[in-house]
């Protein structure tokens, strides 16, 4: 099947013709499959959350191509505003963006613009609250009396009531308590199986992305620079030092291990370490 | 698209006028208004002018900035002109259309309200552009410390003007942000009946204001954690020092303002 979405020599430069002009994206090219779900991971300044605006059209290209099943976004004025609801962006802190009086009504804002009859909005709204386990008398609350982990799970069922095709999320975990992180990352999968929907996640967490992706994107410098499974990308956990990123805690120890002469392969998830170092000793007992 | 707001933005640099001290560009600056505002002549226009063409030439600031910041200013300017130009009885006149009469006093005294004003603005724009704004808080505080006398409370007006500032920035990048987000849901600022867009405006301004809030509310508990209890007892890391420099260019001040006073006296 074709790639749902499909980025192409996509370049961006801030600024153009002034002191301040910078690259933000050179020469970026990928593609994405329905129904992955993606790990995007760099430094701070490395160009993710220019990437990710441009999946939705809410930046326009300086050259190079965002296409949507095959049709570049900005081909026609009806298709970039059709993208934002297609590809749904949740940004950095999306509490802060809560406006309305209620819950409720803060869920609808986005299935309105779309234009949806009132049933099926009142349908999604409910759905999308369900997605992140917001219930019944909550819905009637002000989104500002709520709990910093519960505003930012209205937030983003603010963007899954749009159903959109690809949701991307810029580091949905920030600043959130352990069990706050955890909630968000299985409402997350919850929305992603029950609708079939392709994720990109950026997030500074690796041990997060290690667990739930099954493909990683790493940015430096504006360039795209490894596109693998995170057993790949894993793999070159020296680099990703080098790079100034931080790598899994288990791959660090194993990293450590490699380098002290323990013949142990990189390993990324805790299966993976249980199976090594089980060996590890089955080997040591025969020998 | 809001980043190209340029109005009152400080251009670092260190050239002869960065350097005055901020008391003397302020002080320089009402001298300069002041001769502006008693010039009347053709001389004693070209005076001023030629004095803040030397200004400017000195400051190293880009002429193409100080053009792109009067843009703003382009209908008051307009106005200004067009009023002066229709609305000056004199003797001398040019053209008669119905009630619209042009003499030669009205396009003379237009042109000279608009230079008043362009090379007004310009100075002002001079005096931001090359002073940062904490050390302009600093030198307006220093020069209005004698209204302490009557109990004016001139720290705790001008740390509020230097606050403003500093979060003039700050508050146009979450407005971008915000924008982004309510984009990103759809919502949609560029079409629609005039009072659909100022609907519009609801998903940004609220949260907007609530941050602006929250910010103030986190900048206060900072403030208090370091023991700022207002301008008693208050010392200074860095004292503003005259030097000869602010001598010179006081000098130069006066020298303009004697020359116009004298040109104008003199009916030149």
């Amino acid at each position: 099947m074709a790639p749902i979405l499909e980025v192409q020599n996509l370049q961006h430069i801030y600024s153009v013709g002034t002191p301040f002009e910078h690259i933000a994206l050179d020469n970026v090219s990928f593609a994405v499959e329905r129904g992955e779900f993606i790990g995007v991971i760099g430094h701070t300044g490395s160009g993710k959350s220019t990437l990710m605006q441009h999946l939705n059209g809410l930046l326009k290209p300086t050259s190079g191509a965002v296409l949507l099943d095959g049709k570049d976004i900005w081909s026609d004025k009806a298709l970039t505003r059709q993208s934002r609801f297609r590809v749904g962006l949740v940004f950095q802190y999306p509490e802060y963006q809560l406006f309305e009086e209620t819950v409720y009504k803060d869920i609808a804002y986005g299935p309105k613009n779309m234009g949806l009859e009132p049933d099926e909005i009142d349908r999604r709204v409910r759905e999308a609250a369900g997605f992140v386990g917001i219930t019944g008398k909550q819905l009637e609350m002000s989104p500002f009396d709520l709990s910093g982990g519960q505003k930012r799970r209205v937030a983003i069922a603010g963007v899954i009531a749009m159903e959109p095709e690809v949701l991307i999320l810029d580091e949905p975990t920030a600043g959130l308590d352990p069990v706050g992180r955890e909630e968000i990352l299985s409402n997350i999968e919850s929305y992603r199986q029950a609708k079939n929907a392709t994720v990109m996640m950026v997030s500074h967490s690796m041990n997060d992305v290690a667990r739930l992706t099954d493909r990683l994107l790493v940015m430096s410098g504006a360039r795209l620079v490894m596109d693998g499974t995170p057993d790949a990308v894993f793999s070159h956990a020296q680099e990703l030092l080098d790079m100034g990123l931080d790598i899994p805690e288990l791959t660090r120890v194993f990293l450590q291990l490699q380098k002290m002469g323990v013949d142990v392969p990189s390993v990324y998830t805790m299966e993976q370490a249980v199976d090594a170092l089980r060996k590890l000793k089955g080997g040591a007992a025969n020998a | 698209m809001l980043k190209d707001i340029t109005l009152g933005q400080y251009f670092p640099g260190k050239s002869a006028v960065h350097r005055l001290d901020p008391r003397t560009k302020l002080i320089l600056l009402v001298v300069y208004i002041v001769a502006l505002f008693v010039s009347s002549s053709w001389v004693s226009y070209g005076v001023c002018f030629a004095f803040l063409a030397i200004c400017i030439a000195v400051s190293a600031i880009p002429l193409k900035s100080i053009v792109r910041g009067m843009k703003p200013l382009v209908m008051i300017l307009v106005f200004t002109g067009l009023l002066n130009l229709f609305f000056t009885p004199g003797e001398t006149v040019l053209v008669s259309v119905w009630v619209i009469t042009v003499t030669l006093e009205g396009v003379v005294r237009a042109v000279f309200m608009v230079m008043r004003i362009l090379m007004l603005i310009t100075a002002t724009f001079l005096l931001t552009y090359t002073t940062s704004p904490i050390s302009l808080t600093d030198g307006l505080e220093a020069l209005m410390s004698p209204l302490k006398k009557i109990r004016v409370p001139v720290h705790e007006l001008s740390m509020m003007m230097c606050i403003a500032l500093r979060f003039i920035p700050t508050l146009i990048e979450e407005t971008d942000k915000i924008m982004a987000a309510q984009k990103a849901r759809g919502a949609d600022f560029e079409s629609g009946s005039l009072m659909q867009r100022v609907k519009a405006l609801v998903p940004i301004l609220v949260p907007l204001f609530i941050s602006a809030f929250r910010r103030a509310d986190e900048l206060a508990t900072a403030m208090e954690c370091r023991c700022y209890q207002g301008g008693d007892g208050r010392t200074k890391m860095k004292l503003l020092r005259y030097k000869r420099n602010d001598l010179s260019a006081f000098g130069t001040g006066a020298l303009l303002l004697t020359a116009v006073i004298g040109l104008v006296s003199f009916g030149l």
